[in-house]
């Protein structure tokens, strides 16, 4: 394995920045550290760096621990938030520093940064400054200047916050090519859950210095571990229910009980693609009012509202929505398809932590 | 001083209709700002160059030829040759600490580096002699053997030191400070030492300021007064600094020659106050690249 | 807790030593001597006699008296300046704004004998004051005249940058609100500007306590009437009366250092006001 932390932490003074945090990346993966901000990922990959020593735990660089090994001999790659390029150096120099210090030979380096500029789609601007490159360019050199001296880990902290949408589309994609042809090992730091879903292999999701969930892509958004990640990966209706009869209900929706006692509450989640609609009024066995419709391209938003005033929202995709033939203020029928129990009152669980289980109506019902 | 570039680059790219004043209230106020500049700076800037050739070139060119006025020339170099880099390396190495790090007592730290600039430099002056003076706590020590502080070399260059203590680390710390640590850390994990960080780093990208924290450092010093005239002794031909020997001057009313050693050191003022412009414009300049729109690719 | 937060960059140790070491040498070493000195060589009473004697006393009048008119006449003007200098355009912006620093790049010695120059009764100005029973060259006028010499650039550059900084929208939101501009003036601008306005004033009145070079040369220096507190100090030592030099320095001292933790103190103040 290339990267292992063992039950890491931080502490700034009195602030517990990252709390027992282990996981370990292995050998040429492309890991994205997720959270919000403030939830300790930065100081995670700084600590990987060297840039931050541990308050406590082991870290492991192939195999090796390096909690007292300087930052300059960890022989990592770091692409800072605003780059951090040298503003009075050229792209050239920015690029072969790296090189230098290693006391690589002049023609060897000459030759890399070459291959760089090259690679990086960068020929021809070697000469120039960083104050006379857009912010695309930027970005580019400052990863190439990271590279250059072939570290074996690839470190990014918000490689992709400083530039606009399009061009943050067109180097997300290029940077999973990028990662393809180098197979270095790559960490980077997002707060974006589009993003990291879209680039990485694995996600580390953090919240408040703590490790919520570690999975694939998938695995997080479709298998969220706690309340925390089904929310901040995607969106969720969330609904508080009463049990009442042996069904929990609010408004005119009803679910199981699912083992909570009669007047206590149990909390569900559900996705908004587990909404199915019909136009048909008596095919599904709930009523509501289509309130708003908001086209994202190929997927449509809905948001439907109950007769007793609660407000859900669904996502279909285009086809769909056409063959259903409906518009804004029309009375459909719909059902949820699958949710999830977050939590139930009296369990020891607290909410973010408790395990969701899926719960798939399509038999139940 | 220097951080308004940006600011001053924006100010005139849009309309402020709505924001502005009346043209004539504008003119006076100009009319006013400008009669007070005058007034006050530039009318004693001229009254200097004309007072100093108002006896002719020849009598002019005479004063500054003069042995005594020479080697208050000479002691001024001198002094300002060790005083200026002595506080050049201590600013360098303080706004390094002061920027870089976060420690308990580092407001403290920098009230106390600022202390200089709120003395008096008659008490800047006085200090020196309760050390080192004849009645001071090394008085006796340094007559026994032979050594003299005050009303020599030594004391008007601690005396100098004094005053223009702050000036370099003053300068260099908010630049330094508004840079961050990010470009030093980039080079860290590139496997670049503490002194290789600093001097392919940090130094060239603080040259403009260092290089106008020395100049301003280096005016001052050649140019200090009060805390000069307390410790020198005033031997002419000796101890007499540049300013100290436009004092004498004046008060053997030799007019003319006072104003001609003056002329010299307000040249001194000019080319500083021209060299700082050139270095704001610099950074203006710089800055303005740096935002021109660069998404031509 | 920690004393210092950790960094990656190297040098703490060794730039904290030098730095703490020379500034010991130079700054806190002299000045702690001269507080020694007189707290283990003069008894309180005899402290109090000579700080207080009637000569002492008519000097610190002066001394604070001029430097306060000095620092209020460029509270006014040094307002002005900076304003024109950072909103309008005309031609000789540039260099005004650049002789802004004159009074700070030379030497205290040669303003003190351009202006004493000027106002003497062939001087430029003085040939038309002295006739008209204006004295400023060696009276008290003249302190305040080469005082507010020295202090222009400190009240301009505090106000610059927080002149440049003022949001344009502000002043647009109050136009748009039917504020006329002497009322944006007064209501908007005036109060954004005050906490720098008195950081700069507060620092032009302390270099104004302390100057020496320049006053010395405009002043007639006569005892109880036209003798500032730093030249009283001078005297002293000319006339060998150490214990009567330091006695009036540790005063001034003591009022310099309440003066800069109170400039701390309110610049810590209108920073809050910036952000």
């Amino acid at each position: 394995m290339s990267i292992e932390l063992r039950q890491v932490s931080k502490q700034f003074g009195d602030v517990r920045a990252v709390e027992d945090v282990s996981f370990t990346v292995q050998e040429g993966e492309l890991v994205a550290l997720l959270g919000p901000s403030g939830g300790g990922k930065t100081t995670v990959l700084r600590m990987i760096a060297g840039l931050e020593t541990p308050t406590g735990g082991d870290l492991f660089i192939r195999g090796q621990r390096v909690n007292d090994v300087s930052v300059q001999q960890r022989n990592i790659g770091f692409v800072f938030q605003g780059y951090a390029l040298f503003k009075t150096m050229t792209v050239h120099e920015n690029i072969a520093f790296g090189l230098k210090i290693k006391k690589w030979k002049r023609a060897d380096i000459a030759a890399r940064v070459q291959e760089l500029l090259k690679l990086f789609g960068l020929d021809g601007l070697g000469s120039r400054y960083p104050h006379q490159l857009s912010g695309g360019q930027r970005q580019r050199v400052a990863i190439a200047r990271a590279l250059a001296p072939k570290p074996s880990v690839l470190l990014l902290d918000e490689p992709f916050g400083a530039v606009d949408a399009k061009i943050r589309q067109e180097l997300r994609e290029w940077l999973v090519r990028l990662h393809h042809d180098l197979n270095v090992t790559t960490i980077f730091v997002t707060h974006d859950q589009e993003e990291a879903l879209e680039v990485s292999n694995r996600i580390v999701i953090f919240s408040r210095g703590r490790l919520e969930q570690i999975g694939t892509p998938r695995e997080v958004y479709e298998k969220p571990s706690n309340e925390f990640v089904a929310r901040f990966i995607g969106v969720l209706n969330v609904l508080e229910l009463k049990v009442q009869d042996g069904q929990s209900r609010l408004g005119e929706l009803s679910f199981p009980a699912h083992g909570v006692p009669e007047g206590n509450t149990l909390r569900i989640g559900f996705r908004p693609y587990a909404v199915q609609i019909s136009a048909n009024l008596g095919e599904y066995r709930y009523r509501g009012t289509l309130k708003h419709i908001f086209f994202l391209g190929v997927l449509l938003r809905l948001e439907l509202e109950t007769p007793s005033g609660l407000t859900l929202r669904a996502r279909i995709i285009k086809e769909e929505f056409n063959r259903l033939g409906i518009s804004e203020g029309d009375e459909i029928s719909f059902q949820i398809r699958e949710y999830r129990v977050l939590s139930r009152e009296g369990d020891a669980l607290t909410q973010e932590t408790s395990v969701a289980q899926l719960v798939s109506l399509a038999e139940g019902i | 001083m220097a951080g308004s570039a940006a600011s001053r680059l924006t100010r005139t790219t849009r309309s402020q209709r709505g924001t502005e004043e009346l043209p004539w209230v504008r003119r006076v106020l100009i009319g006013i700002a400008v009669a007070f500049a005058s007034l006050f700076l530039v009318l004693p800037l001229a009254n200097v160059f004309l007072q100093a050739f108002s006896k002719g070139v020849a009598h002019y060119f005479g004063a500054l030829a003069d042995p005594d006025t020479q080697s208050a020339v000479l002691l001024t170099l001198t002094i300002a040759l060790i005083a200026v880099p002595l506080n050049v390396f201590f600013g360098v190495v303080a706004a390094w600490l002061i920027s870089k790090f976060d420690f308990t007592g580092k407001a403290l730290l920098l009230t106390l580096i600022d202390l200089p600039f709120s003395v008096s430099p008659v008490v800047s002056g006085l200090i020196y002699i309760v050390l080192f003076g004849l009645q001071g706590y090394f008085g006796e020590w340094l007559l026994d053997h032979n050594l003299k502080i005050i009303f020599a070399i030594p004391g008007i260059t601690l005396a100098t030191m004094f005053v223009t203590f702050p000036f370099v680390a003053r300068e260099l710390i908010p630049i330094m400070q508004a840079q961050g640590s990010d470009q030093e850390e980039a080079a860290l994990t590139l496997g670049a030492s503490g002194w290789q960080t600093f001097f392919k780093v940090t130094l060239p990208s603080v040259k403009w300021g260092l290089i106008y924290g020395v100049i301003l450092c280096n005016a001052r010093a050649m140019g200090e007064f009060g805390a000069v005239s307390v410790v020198s002794g005033h031997i002419t031909g000796q101890t007499d600094t540049l300013p100290l020997r436009v004092d004498k001057l004046y008060h053997e009313y030799n007019q003319a020659a006072a104003f001609s050693v003056a002329s010299v050191l307000a040249l001194l003022a000019l080319v500083t106050l021209g060299i700082k412009t050139w270095l704001e414009h610099r950074q203006t300049a710089d800055f303005a690249r740096a935002q021109s729109d660069p998404s031509a690719e | 807790m920690a004393f210092k937060k950790p960094s990656p960059l190297p040098g703490f140790g060794l730039s904290l030593g030098y730095t703490v070491f020379y500034l010991s040498l130079i700054v806190l070493i002299p000045l702690g001597a001269l507080f020694l000195r007189v707290v283990t060589h003069m008894g309180w009473v005899e402290f109090w006699k000579l700080a207080t004697t009637h000569r002492a006393l008519m000097s610190y009048r002066l001394t604070f008296g001029a430097s306060l008119v000095a620092a209020l006449v460029n509270s006014v003007f040094g307002t002005l300046l900076a304003w024109v200098l950072t909103r309008y355009q005309f031609p000789g912006r540039r260099l005004l704004d650049a002789l802004v620093d004159f009074p700070f790049a030379l030497p205290t010695a040669v303003a003190g004998l351009t202006l004493a120059d000027l106002f003497s009764k062939n001087g430029w100005l003085g040939r038309f004051l002295v006739p008209a029973g204006i004295h400023v060259a060696y009276a008290s006028l003249g302190i305040i005249v080469a005082l507010t010499f020295i202090g222009i650039p400190f009240i301009v550059r505090t106000l610059q940058p927080v002149l440049e900084n003022l949001e344009r929208e502000v002043e647009e939101a109050a136009a748009t609100l039917g504020a006329g501009r002497l009322r944006t003036f007064c209501s908007v601008i005036v109060p954004t500007l005050f906490p720098a306005l008195l950081t700069g004033f507060a620092l032009s009145f302390a270099r104004a306590i302390g100057e020496y070079g320049s006053v010395v040369f405009i002043a007639g220096n006569k005892p109880n009437e036209s003798e500032i507190t730093p030249l009283l100090i001078f005297l002293r030592l000319e006339e060998y009366d150490y214990t009567g030099a330091m006695a009036i320095a540790v005063v001034m001292l003591l009022f310099s250092f309440t003066l800069l933790i109170g400039i701390n103190l309110l610049e810590r103040w209108a920073s809050r006001f910036q952000n």
